[in-house]
């Protein structure tokens, strides 16, 4: 049920102290009070979960100190998979950036290409074409579905339902198969680029787009028949790994797990980007901030994402599917058989790059996991003065520490999972 | 004519237009980029400005980044913000007024300290050791200030702008075959 937004920021107020050790071995954030025993013999116990564990997601590594079975204290340490992407990106152009930025979350590719590209785009204060932003949307929002469903199942196979993630991976694959036919590559798609997308859609993208609605609802419902109403998956998620609204304002989070503790907040309602202000949907959102609750909002945030989708197919436009504008465009493919000028103008584009005008912004987009937001900074040049991806995965890691303290480690592995973390976004 | 048009001009003008007071937001300069708000308070000011802006309702840190202005030190900024070499840069949200605010805030390179935010904000927590990761830009009060993305015992700060970009060297090998 939706809480109203004024209380959570009201109580959160001095709400919140800290009772961090500076210096201790295991490093926490601010907790509750009464959580937070600090160990004063040799009873306890710590562990390490990853690198490599496989319910990690990636390369996660969970420091956690045990007393028996409780998690006392948890800290996620991060860096295993950092790979400068914020440096490389200085050092290509706007044209490029996508590229780059792509490999960031590559379970949800399509929402980093946008979020440079608005980003971009703001600071040539450039006008895009309808056709193109119900593109964007179109494969945001299926990309939303793969990044939810490809979730479901990971979740699933860390809770013990394998068969799930049999499922998942499959509802996954057609909707890649889609993407593969419209940007030549099921992941890491370099699609969307400033000034448009790189393509129009495919022949027939129409019917490919309607068997994936086609079919999903049906699946949907056996998921919930599988899992929603099975007692032991009731059991392993309804109380678990609760966080509060205040606690998630404090840190920052967004997204799912945000919605789950019942705040009402989604940025393609709230601060509407593209055309998400001319579609209905709803913001789905949970009461108790456990587990169960982010695994109901995930699997309703499909059904919302397909209402969209209808919208969308409904309300596509003719038209260009990139800007006109010659600082920013290529010329087309045709063009340059036949003109000098074409393939100077091309040849420049594509080693040069354009020019983008001196400022700073910053653009956030909601991705499936909350905020992606991209502050870039241009001095004038082809090349981004400085990138910065705010990731949401790396806020949200935050949540580990208060919502495993206390509970069980069995559940460890199921608070990691509904956390989603994607390495790749988490580390950079 | 034209030797004495513009004097009566300028003379007119001055009187009439007593410089208009730079927009301020509790002490500290008002700009705008591309349409959003950018706050620029002086260092001393600025855990204050933060503490402001959440007592406004700016409750969520969205997101708190460097940037190293060493080789763009003549950067647009407004009358009476000297640009230093760093700045940090934090991203606030009001989820009640659904609005955004940013504070931009120079850290000089002889002495890259700035107060931490994470009394007020417990999630910046991550983002300032990013920050102080990156480059090396120091948080005082932040409970654990120590690499979170490169390994405990890197030296140097790769986003500073005079940290070079490594390579490894990549032998191509010509393919075999008819030519």
């Amino acid at each position: 049920m939706s809480q109203t937004l004024e209380t959570p920021v009201a109580a959160l107020v001095g709400g919140i102290e800290s009772l961090r050790d500076p210096g201790a071995v295991l490093r926490i954030p601010h907790l509750p009070e009464s959580v937070d025993e600090v160990p004063t013999d040799d009873e306890t116990m710590i562990i390490n979960m990853g690198p490599q564990h496989p319910s990690t997601h990636g390369v996660l590594r969970v420091m956690m100190e045990l007393r028996g079975e409780t998690v006392l204290r948890c800290k996620p340490v991060i860096g295993y998979l950092h790979t400068g992407m914020e440096k490389t990106g200085e050092d290509l152009t706007f044209l490029q950036g996508p590229t780059n930025t792509t490999r960031m979350d590559y379970v949800s590719p399509m929402f980093n290409e946008l979020v440079f590209s608005l980003a971009t785009e703001k600071l040539l204060e450039l006008e895009i074409p309808e056709r193109a932003t119900w593109i964007r949307m179109l494969m945001c929002e299926l990309n939303r579905m793969s990044s939810q469903v490809l979730w479901l199942a990971t979740n699933g196979m860390d809770l013990g339902a394998v068969s799930m993630m049999i499922y998942g991976f499959r509802e996954r694959e057609s909707i890649l198969a889609f993407f593969e036919k419209t940007t030549g590559l099921r992941m890491n798609h370099n699609y969307i680029r400033p000034g448009g997308v790189a393509a129009d859609l495919p022949d027939g993208w129409r019917d490919d787009v309607m068997k994936i609605l086609d079919v999903f609802p049906g699946r949907l419902d056996e998921y919930e028949t599988l899992l929603t109403g099975q007692p032991i998956w009731q059991e392993r998620t309804q109380g678990i790994g609760v966080i509060t609204a205040d606690e998630c304002v404090a840190l920052g989070i967004t997204g799912p797990i945000l919605r789950s503790t019942g705040v009402d907040w989604d940025l393609r309602r709230d601060a509407p980007y593209l055309f998400y202000d001319q579609v209905d949907f709803n913001v789905v959102v949970g009461t108790y901030g456990d587990t169960f609750d982010r695994y109901a909002i995930r699997l309703n945030e499909i059904r919302e994402s397909m209402g969209i989708i209808h919208q969308i197919l409904e309300r596509m436009p003719a038209g260009d599917y990139r800007a006109q504008d010659k600082k920013v465009t290529p010329p087309p493919r045709a063009r340059i058989d036949e003109s000098m000028e074409a393939l100077i103008h091309h040849f420049k584009i594509f080693t040069e790059g354009f020019k983008v005008p001196e400022g700073e912004v910053y653009v956030a987009v909601e991705s499936p996991r909350g905020e992606l937001g991209c502050y870039l900074v241009s001095d004038g040049s082809s090349k981004p003065y400085r990138m910065h991806i705010r990731g949401p995965s790396f806020v949200n890691l935050q949540a580990l520490a208060p919502m495993i303290q206390g509970g069980l480690i069995a559940d460890a592995v199921a608070i990691i999972s509904t956390v989603d973390p994607v390495m790749g976004e988490v580390d950079r | 004519m034209a030797p004495d048009a513009p004097a009566p001009a300028d003379a007119e003008a001055e009187p009439e237009e007593p410089p208009p007071p730079p927009p301020t937001l509790h002490g500290a300069l008002l700009s705008e980029s591309r349409g959003q708000s950018v706050v620029h308070p002086d260092r001393p000011a600025y855990l204050g400005l933060i503490r402001a802006l959440k007592d406004d309702g700016f409750v969520m840190c969205v997101d708190l980044c460097g940037a190293d202005y060493l080789v763009k030190r003549n950067r647009p900024l407004p009358d009476g913000v000297v640009g230093e070499r760093f700045e940090v840069v934090v991203n606030l949200l009001s989820l009640a007024e659904r609005r955004r605010i940013r504070v931009r805030v120079q850290v000089p390179e002889s002495d890259p300290r700035l107060p931490s935010i994470y009394e007020l904000h417990p999630g910046s927590e991550a983002m300032e050791r990013e920050a102080y990761d990156m480059f090396g830009i120091g948080f005082d009060g932040h409970p654990d200030l120590s690499r979170i993305l490169m390994p405990d015992d890197w030296e140097g700060h790769p986003l500073r702008k005079d940290y070079g970009i490594g390579r490894i060297p990549v032998q191509f090998k010509q393919a075999g075959g008819a030519r």
